[in-house]
């Protein structure tokens, strides 16, 4: 196909496209860290509750320059083991991700959990199967990686370099409905969650501090982008809200926000989205003109708005147009 | 212009907009592109003069497209000639002829609309049949990529649980023996034979709506010849004369000679 044509046109302009931006992460050398992860750079977390430790992605499409280095990444620490989410959105990213991990402690890394599909959360976990882990994942992860994971790393060997985006890594462990893991004193309660975000969202609780690791379910300040289904999404955050924490970590955003709510935001561009798109079809506004003038008043209040808000309204356009 | 910048690549567009970006001189593209026409020109219309739009056809579409997998595409015919037929041709798609509407009596040829699938940075052409053989030709250029072969949706049997269900919508108000527009929707996956499941190595089969006949109490408003490049769930706006009330029936067929038909009240829009 003549798409092969454009690949080798593509990787000609990956250089151009940088743009020089290599900040948040505050890479700083590891001291401590063992001899086989000594070249590996560790990255800055913050500990937003008692053993959760967050790094905070930059609010940026993945660049050579960022190295897939764009959501909120980390790891929470039991008596006895490490839980891993999400492992990242390159190999690198994720190398990082354990050197920081090893740099903070010496338990065994147990759990990877993977979140959803996409590629700046899920990259990195190459980076750990020396660990031999259970990869946990949505039910429907594995579908998903069948018909993306493939398409994703080769596109993302497009910007990154050859080689460097990470293996497809596919779950060991499935989450259907909900499931419980323990690091010893400290048990995760995950629910994979029905469509929304993605097909394949996970959501993990920890009791014990109250906070609620969202992925991808909670945009904040970053504009959310719809993969899966927006009415879906929409209840999926309403019973989130009545889950008993006061923290969430967002996908993208800030590593700790209060829950729920910073779910206000999110729930505000969902709905303008929904209720002016269903305005656009009962007017006959086709899909192409839609999407140009669909939730234009949520653009001030989003990074990268212009990149992804028309997309939205299209899948959110083909999903109501059947209602 | 020499080399584009490229757009922002997307993570979650990836699986739909496809971030490829050709970077080759406009000049060589236009002559690629122009050759590409040529040979088009000489399959599929062969011993054919094919003239400028004169005025005949424009074809309106993004120039830069949201989603490679799902690009809005406008026809517009000018009333001043009588056209019998339309021809929509995708240059660099794998199947380049999209799309051939055969207008009947009842039809109101001047507004089409459809969505499509495009794999590459393309010319897409627009060709009028006038009801003198004569055919005019109306070019727009799209920069999309990948939409032939990114994953469709997430489930494959999911997009099937549904298929052959239709809407059709009354788009205006009704006036006997006045033109209007109606848009039809048809739940159907038209996977195209080039999405690949990673896993299995398998392609998913073709399975995509080959024909689609519209009627009005009888009368033809259009026939329609199409191909893969018809996006996941066609849609499709055109215009039609209903002298009175009555029912527009629609039947389509897919490549594995399924059968899905349905009768619409005008006015009025029983649900699909």
């Amino acid at each position: 196909m003549s798409a092969n044509r454009y690949l080798s046109r593509r990787n000609v302009l990956s250089g151009l496209c940088a743009c020089g931006f290599a900040g948040l992460t505050r890479a700083a050398a590891s001291a401590a860290a063992a001899p086989a992860a000594a070249a590996v750079q560790t990255f800055a977390t913050d500990e937003v509750a008692a053993g959760i430790h967050i790094r905070r992605g930059v609010d940026e499409d993945a660049t050579a320059a960022n190295e897939g280095a764009i959501a909120n990444i980390g790891f929470i620490v039991g008596r006895d083991a490490v839980a891993v989410m999400d492992p990242g959105g390159s190999l690198v990213d994720g190398q990082r991700l354990r050197a920081t991990i090893r740099k903070a402690t010496s338990l065994p890394i147990r759990y990877v959990v993977m979140s959803h599909v996409h590629p700046d959360h899920i990259f990195g976990a190459g980076a750990f199967t020396e660990d031999k882990p259970q990869f946990v994942g949505h039910a429907r992860l594995p579908n998903a990686l069948a018909q993306r994971g493939e398409y994703y790393r080769m596109h993302l060997d497009q910007i990154l370099g050859t080689g460097r985006s990470g293996p497809v890594i596919n779950p060991t462990q499935l989450v259907k409905d909900q499931s419980r893991i323990d690091l010893g004193g400290r048990i995760l309660e995950i629910t994979a969650h029905g469509n929304a975000h993605t097909d394949c969202d996970l959501s993990v609780l920890d009791p014990q501090t109250g906070t609620l690791l969202l992925s991808d379910l909670l945009f904040v300040q970053r504009v959310p982008s719809l993969d899966g289904s927006l009415k879906g999404w929409l209840t999926e955050l309403a019973r989130l809200k009545n889950v008993n924490a006061r923290r969430a970590v967002p996908g993208h955003g800030p590593t700790g926000v209060d829950w729920p709510a910073a779910s206000r935001d999110l729930e505000r561009y969902l709905g303008t989205l929904q209720r002016e798109t269903q305005q656009a079809i009962a007017k006959g506004v086709d899909i192409g003109q839609a999407a140009k003038t669909v939730a234009l008043s949520e653009r001030d209040k989003w990074t990268l708005f212009d990149d992804y808000n028309g997309h939205n309204v299209t899948r959110a356009y083909k999903e109501l147009e059947w209602d | 212009m020499g080399l584009k910048k490229p757009m922002a690549v997307t993570l979650v567009g990836w699986a739909l907009l496809g971030g490829l970006q050709p970077a080759l001189a406009d000049e060589e593209d236009n002559q690629d592109r122009a050759a590409r026409w040529k040979q088009l020109q000489e399959s599929l219309f062969p011993h054919r003069q094919v003239l400028d739009a004169g005025g005949i056809i424009t074809v309106d579409a993004p120039p830069r497209a949201l989603d490679a997998a799902l690009v809005p595409v406008e026809l517009h015919i000018a009333a001043n000639k009588p056209v019998k037929s339309v021809y929509l041709v995708i240059d660099d798609n794998p199947a380049p002829m999209a799309a051939h509407f055969v207008f009947g009596p009842k039809a109101d040829p001047r507004d089409l609309k459809l969505r499509v699938r495009v794999n590459a940075y393309t010319n897409i052409h627009a060709i009028a049949e006038t009801q003198d053989g004569q055919l005019h030709a109306a070019t727009q250029f799209v920069k999309a990529a990948g939409g032939c072969s990114a994953p469709a949706g997430p489930d494959d049997n999911a997009a099937l649980a549904d298929i052959g269900r239709m809407k059709l919508r009354l788009l205006g108000d009704f006036n006997a023996g006045k033109p209007m527009q109606a848009q039809l929707m048809i739940r159907h996956p038209n996977f195209n034979g080039m999405q690949m499941n990673q896993i299995t190595r398998y392609f998913t089969p073709a399975r995509f709506i080959r024909t689609i006949d519209a009627t009005y109490d009888g009368g033809q408003v259009f026939h329609l010849d199409a191909d893969i490049s018809l996006s996941t769930d066609p849609v499709i706006t055109f215009g039609f004369v209903p002298h009175a009330k009555g029912q527009m029936k629609v039947v389509a067929q897919d490549s594995s000679n399924a059968t899905f038909d349905h009768s619409f009240d005008v006015p009025g829009t029983p649900a699909g």
